[in-house]
């Protein structure tokens, strides 16, 4: 584990206040998320997961015939096309942009893509603003942090927290009712929006034969993001397509109701390009940035390229035990929780974070609640395969290695694998049912030294089952 | 009635925790199987497949069909083993289309406990006394991948004496997970406190569960902790007979 994601986690376990914190949100997320699938019947939510999969499926097998035909249908309405093949790209396209419109103030609703390719801190260092409009996103830029959620940004954060940053940064009186909170970043926003000169948005779907971008949101940043300033760039990744504007519905239904237990978001913007003859609104250039950035890597891969599929709800964060204690920021990417354990090393290397695909007690709550049906934790047991079929080609963790060999073949050897167990009774130092709190010095080693950190050990017993089964069908003592 | 079964009572009942195994047996034979232990069984592997050993992970699971393939049937105290080999082998086996088909042809035939009793054999209640207040653990694999859930609960409900309260984490993750555990021992213990508290707040004398290893994880917790709950398999359950 780096050390960086090693201190965090362990700052975040040490934090009482960020435990309650994170806790409890996702655990609010948990509870409306089970209710709006009672609301429109389990059965029902069952059949939209599995159209809502093959639509996915079907797609991104396909997907190079859709994202022609988007390319074609945005095209003929004066939609700029662009194709980017990493974040770099992307940022020197929006800064070249920048300066050729001489804009100065971005504003910018929410959008992993963005966070993916740290595009809000390169716009800055290039010297323009851009500004964050989303309130999560805005409260963590305040702060200098990153997400810590995919969807809910700052729910790491308290509101006794977030007092203290608005009145640090912006000036303005300690306010501890999240309502008021509200209006003091609206205020400020609201004169952000009236004089940028670009507006950046992501966008959660792409249906190639209509030729839209859909964003749904719940606070209106985005529509004002794309509709009050004269540029508006959309920067998508590739997997966002789907085919007809009739898979939309299933697909809307799905994300409300498993990333906020809402049947609907607020706001969904069907944005089909700039403002027309006639109309009195919208921008007058669109852009649509379509990023690759790894994504066709994975596409390559057929048994885990279902990890495409993910349309950023964050119901497996909200489900994830261990999502629930380290939080977001213990994670090495801004995709945090069971889906960042399974794309981070799938986009940056197997061996690069190898903690991640570990990082799971494959309890399965992530794939039972995922609206595409990705079954995460066959992924992270793919990548835990990779991650030892890479350790054996650079010929590291060797002790690991040797340990399992030694215990297959053990395994496979039941003499010796009695004769075995006989050794571990040596352990023992204490007699009767107590469960052990240490064990002498030589033994109080790796996986025994670990487990006895968290909790007792059991002490093993007098006879086996094996020994005990024996005398039990030997009319011995029983 | 007379189901022949072949136990597989796991590694860890065997080296740990044979009450477990003995407990199954019995409760087995009471209700007129015929019950036998194939003395060359081991472990299903699951250890090293799930950290990623899959060729280690193979070379035991071959040994467990090898043990296995004539059973009529195979009864295992954990949700967790049974899923390994009626869920994973043919995963595990998907460029070995020998063994593949060799797990294929036994999984029908390999039950986790509850199951058993509930769906093969068709009883809920085995006859036990047991004066308790218990609360139930859905092990994970039980629950979500052998889709365990109401069974067990029955099968507690009829036994004379018990009351069951439910947990309000009964579904969450205890923070065993194999080698999850060891690799990752803060994590582990994070998660295992939630569930403590949950078990606390239900005021239950003992924990029950399909699997040996949540209840070595929580019985180390509940020691650690000093705090005098049990922890008890659903076989020791339903095992207790009563005593006067």
């Amino acid at each position: 584990m780096s050390p960086s994601s090693l201190v965090q986690i362990r700052q975040t376990l040490a934090d009482p206040g960020l435990q309650a914190a994170i806790y409890s949100s996702t655990g609010r997320l948990v509870e409306k998320r089970r209710q709006a699938v009672v609301d429109s019947d389990p059965a029902e939510f069952e059949r939209w997961r599995e159209q809502a999969r093959e639509i996915k499926k079907h797609t991104l097998e396909n997907l190079d015939f859709y994202l022609e035909r988007l390319e074609e249908r945005l095209t003929a309405r004066g939609v700029k096309v662009l194709w980017a093949k990493d974040g770099g790209e992307v940022v020197d396209f929006v800064i070249r942009l920048a300066r050729e419109k001489n804009a100065r103030l971005i504003v910018k609703s929410k959008s992993m893509t963005t966070e993916e390719i740290h595009l809000t801190d390169r716009l800055q260092e290039a010297g323009l603003e851009a500004l964050e409009t989303d309130l999560g996103e805005y409260i963590v830029q305040l702060a200098g942090q990153r997400p810590s959620h995919i969807v809910a940004p700052a729910l790491h954060l308290t509101r006794y927290q977030i007092g203290d940053l608005f009145h640090e940064r912006l000036g303005v009186e300690r306010e501890v009712v999240p309502e008021k909170q509200t209006l003091i970043a609206r205020r400020t926003l609201r004169e952000k929006f009236l004089a940028a000169d670009i507006g950046i948005t992501g966008a959660n779907f792409l249906v190639a034969e209509a030729g839209l971008v859909v964003v749904v949101e719940n606070e209106g940043n985005a529509r004002l993001s794309s509709s009050i300033p004269r540029v508006h760039i959309v920067i998508a990744g590739i997997e966002k397509l789907i085919p007809r504007t009739a898979d939309l519905a299933v697909f809307l239904k799905l994300l409300g109701r498993s990333a906020t237990g809402q049947p609907l978001t607020v706001y969904t913007s069907l944005l089909s390009g700039p403002r027309r003859p006639g109309e009195i609104d919208g921008p007058e250039e669109v852009y649509l940035i379509l990023l690759d950035n790894g994504r066709t890597r994975l596409l390559a891969d057929r048994a885990k390229r279902q990890s495409l599929y993910c349309i950023r709800c964050g119901a497996c964060l909200n489900h994830c035990p261990v999502y629930r204690k380290i939080g977001g920021h213990s994670y090495p990417w801004v995709y945090s929780g069971p889906i960042g354990a399974i794309i981070t090393p799938q986009f940056h290397g197997v061996l690069e974070e190898a903690w991640l695909p570990y990082a799971s007690s494959l309890c399965g709550a992530c794939a039972e609640v995922c609206p595409v049906k990705i079954d995460i934790p066959q992924i992270l047991l793919d990548l835990r395969w990779e991650s030892v079929k890479a350790k054996v080609r650079e010929n590291s963790s060797r002790l690991e290695r040797w340990a399992f060999g030694v215990w297959a073949w053990v395994m496979c050897h039941p003499r010796i694998y009695e004769l075995a167990s006989l050794f571990s009774s040596a352990i023992t130092t204490s007699e009767g049912d107590g469960w052990l709190k240490s064990v002498p010095a030589p033994f109080n080693i790796g996986p025994i030294r670990n487990w006895l950190s968290q909790r007792d050990l059991p002490p093993p017993p007098a006879k086996t089952f094996r020994q005990l089964w024996r005398e039990r069908s030997g009319g011995g003592p029983s | 009635m007379s189901v022949r079964v072949s136990l597989f009572v796991t590694c860890i009942v065997d080296q740990l925790f044979p009450k477990i195994g003995l407990a199954m047996a019995d409760v087995l034979e009471r209700v007129g199987c015929r019950v036998d232990f194939p003395e060359d069984q081991t472990c299903c592997g699951q250890p090293a497949y799930n950290s990623g050993y899959r060729r280690e992970a193979a070379q035991v699971a071959r040994h467990f069909l090898r043990v296995f393939e004539n059973a009529d049937y195979v009864v295992v105290p954990s949700g967790s083993c049974t899923s390994m080999i009626t869920h994973h082998y043919e995963d595990l086996f998907r460029k070995d289309p020998e063994w593949a088909e060799r797990a294929r042809r036994l999984a029908p035939r390999v039950w986790e406990f509850s199951q058993f009793l509930l769906e093969v054999l068709k009883i809920d209640d085995v006859g036990a006394h047991l004066k308790k207040v218990v609360t139930y653990h859905d092990s994970c694999h039980a629950l979500r991948e052998l889709k365990i859930h109401d069974g067990p609960r029955r099968l507690l409900q009829r036994v004379r004496g018990l009351e069951l309260r439910e947990m309000d984490t009964a579904g969450e993750c205890c923070g065993f997970g194999g080698t999850f555990s060891v690799k990752l021992p803060e994590i582990s213990g994070a998660m295992l406190q939630v569930k403590l508290a949950s078990i606390l707040r239900t005021g239950a004398e003992a924990v029950v569960s399909v699997d040996a290893s949540c209840l070595m994880q929580i019985r180390g917790a509940l020691s650690r902790a000093g705090v005098p709950v049990q922890t008890l398999h659903l076989a020791e359950v339903l095992a207790s007979r009563e005593r006067n």
